[in-house]
């Protein structure tokens, strides 16, 4: 029984011809994080520290959809959120509406760690994170032309969108259900240690051009981030539809309560979610991988201590 | 033609030395909000119509914890949070962090029906609102005298009781020289004495004429709790859920409710192990809570109702279209 160790970017429309000025550096930064993760299980550390490191720098990143890079509010505003749980404890952190705070899921973490709650969001939560001294930056530092750009599409569209979108034809609609509508946001991982301990931490900025003050799956426990005994599991794709699907928390019931496989039980709840929706990324205790998707792509990567490890984005 | 089944609660966790005036004005609350959700089934509205229109009631109660009479955060204010799943689809909505909005569950009703996302908070929930027309009022409306002088204790005890999750070292002791402000530390919920805070959230889960469930759930929340603090309420697994096998509501210690995404495992082993309602409730409430004290109120499609908990008591009431109908507060 080795460590494993996976990580996501987002699942969504990523289309097969993406330049490689796009895909390049999130290629690259996927290879980083693999590598930063592998050395800090190498290095005997905990899976809850692996997940938060590894999501950290996913956020610092500012080519995925969260902390920096975050998308865009309507308001042209960025409100982040995050989450992680704790397989051997079952304690878990979760927070949103971030404005200034560099990392959500160290503020994640302090939430799970420092207070009897589970889950602070907004004014309180911003509050909380000077207390405890994390860092904050002015909300510019979040926000990238390309986000600014991406809001001015789904505004002159008038639609709200998940991420990453391809320039589309102009469609009026309020809800994201159009083909080409990117399902992409939001950037996790999961990781299990020798011992078969479980962590599992997801951040994202959320859906662009999203109403102020809208919450989606990646704080709701069961629903874009669970870990227990059994299983780790971060989702990632159109939040409304993780929720009501509760993904990360049927992954594991299912190999619970049906006896399936990791891979049985991934590929059954993500095909029980709507096409195009949604993609996550899940290990066991005994070190399996699976990082299964019903969209067009997912920014991924994966290693197992046995050696084989992964990039891929289709 | 199904059988219609109601379930509705107003908390789990009650002090056991609840005055008995008290416990009476709760059960009577109980019964008035159990009749309305009857008739409205006998009068063939949707499940999620009846469940929404019973929180609705219990709401602008001040009796329990939500709407009127909501407990108070840190500051002294009132931040609301609600959550509605309708089974069929597994439709959804819930708000937090409400600080005008007079009933809570409806505005999840208004985000689930009329809005692209599942899920509002803060500020943008409150500006939704107003889009809406929902009606609202001054955070003053929500205040009872009750919960200020409970927000007090509250504040007394925790300088006590600071963490739960760490013994204090004597901690017989301390009750001892507490005296009646920590009357029996080891009856406490969320940390605090269940003399001075318990749950009381309000819940109410229904399976219609047509066979088809919803899950509504409405709270102020933990007294005492910082700003920005959202609990199972509002999330859905957690504190609410509702798919076309059964619908289910949960009160008790957050954290646990979360941890063990309650809601959702009922309907789960039901699903993937073939449990009926009730199995599948009893399974949930002894196997999933750990440490936690809960309690949850569920039906089934088949027009079955079943209450759990684990907890001292939970403020409940049932009936069914065979003419059952009964309200409780203790084992």
């Amino acid at each position: 029984m080795g460590w494993a160790i996976a990580l996501h970017g987002g699942a969504g429309d990523i289309p097969v011809d993406l330049p490689t000025d796009k895909r390049a550096p999130r290629e690259a930064t996927l290879r980083r994080c693999l590598d930063l993760g592998v050395a800090a299980l190498k290095a005997g550390r905990s899976p809850l520290d692996v997940v938060e490191l590894v999501a950290r720098e996913l956020e610092n990143c500012p080519y995925f959809n969260a902390g920096r890079g975050s998308v865009l509010t309507t308001n042209g505003t960025v409100e982040m959120e995050a989450s992680i749980m704790d397989g051997t404890s079952k304690g878990c952190g979760c927070v949103s509406g971030l404005t200034t705070v560099v990392n959500p899921i160290s503020l994640a973490r302090v939430v799970m760690e420092k207070t009897p709650h589970i889950y602070l969001a907004f004014d309180g939560a911003e509050a909380f994170a000077r207390e405890q001294g994390l860092e904050t930056r002015d909300q510019s530092y979040f926000i990238t032309e390309q986000n600014i750009e991406r809001l001015k599409q789904a505004k002159e569209a008038n639609r709200v969108q998940i991420d990453y979108t391809q320039p589309q034809p102009i469609k009026e609609q309020a809800i994201p259900r159009s083909e080409g509508d990117s399902q992409i946001g939001t950037v996790g991982c999961v990781a299990v240690d020798r011992n078969g301990n479980l962590a599992s931490a997801t951040s994202t900025g959320g859906l662009v051009n999203k109403m102020v003050g809208r919450i989606g799956d990646t704080p709701v426990i069961g629903a874009g981030t669970y870990a227990n005994t059994i299983c780790a599991v971060s989702a990632t794709g159109k939040g409304e539809s993780i929720i009501r699907n509760t993904i990360a928390r049927d992954v594991a019931a299912l190999m619970e309560y049906k006896g399936l496989s990791l891979k049985d039980a991934a590929n059954q709840v993500i095909a029980n979610a709507p096409k195009g929706t949604v993609g996550l990324v899940a290990v066991t205790d005994k070190g399996d991988v699976a990082m299964p998707f019903n969209t067009t792509g997912m920014f991924r990567a994966c290693a197992v201590e046995d050696g084989h490890s992964e990039i891929a984005i289709w | 033609m199904a059988k219609w089944a109601i379930a509705i609660h107003g908390g789990a966790g009650v002090d056991p030395n609840l005055p008995e005036q008290r416990q009476e004005e709760a059960k009577r609350l109980l019964s008035r909000c159990l009749q309305i959700g009857v008739d409205t089934l006998k009068a063939r509205q949707s499940a999620v119509d009846v469940v929404e229109l019973v929180v609705r009631e219990l709401e602008s109660d001040p009796m329990f914890n939500s709407g009127r009479g909501s407990a108070l955060t840190a500051k002294g204010t009132v931040e609301m949070e609600a959550s509605i799943m309708d089974g069929r689809q597994r439709r959804c909505g819930a708000v937090s962090g409400l600080t005008t909005v007079k009933n809570p569950v409806s505005l999840a009703r208004l985000v689930m029906d009329r809005s692209p996302h599942s899920y509002l908070a803060f500020a943008g929930a409150e500006e939704f609102a107003r889009e809406q027309g929902v009606e609202t009022v001054d955070n003053s409306y929500f205040i009872t005298e009750e919960n200020i002088g409970m927000l007090k204790l509250a504040k007394e005890a925790n300088t006590i009781l600071f963490d739960y999750r760490i013994p204090l070292p004597g901690a017989d002791t301390c009750s001892a020289s507490v005296g009646s402000l920590v009357p029996d530390t080891s009856l406490q919920m969320n940390g605090l004495p269940i003399s001075i805070y318990s749950p009381e959230t309000v819940g109410c889960v229904v399976v219609d004429s047509t066979g088809n469930c919803a899950a509504a759930t409405s709270t102020g929340g933990l007294m005492n709790k910082k700003s920005g603090r959202i609990g199972d309420s509002p999330l859905i697994g957690s504190g609410t859920y509702a798919c076309d096998l059964c619908a289910i509501s949960c009160t008790g210690e957050g954290e646990a409710i979360i941890r063990s995404t309650l809601a959702r495992d009922v309907a789960a082993v039901m699903e993937y192990k073939g449990l009926n309602l009730q199995e599948a409730v009893d399974f949930v409430v002894k196997e999933r809570l750990d440490e936690g004290q809960a309690g949850l109120i569920a039906v089934s499609r088949n027009g079955e109702v079943a209450c759990k908990f684990n907890s001292n008591g939970m403020f409940r009431g049932c009936a069914t279209e065979d003419g059952y109908m009964e309200v409780g507060i203790w084992e």
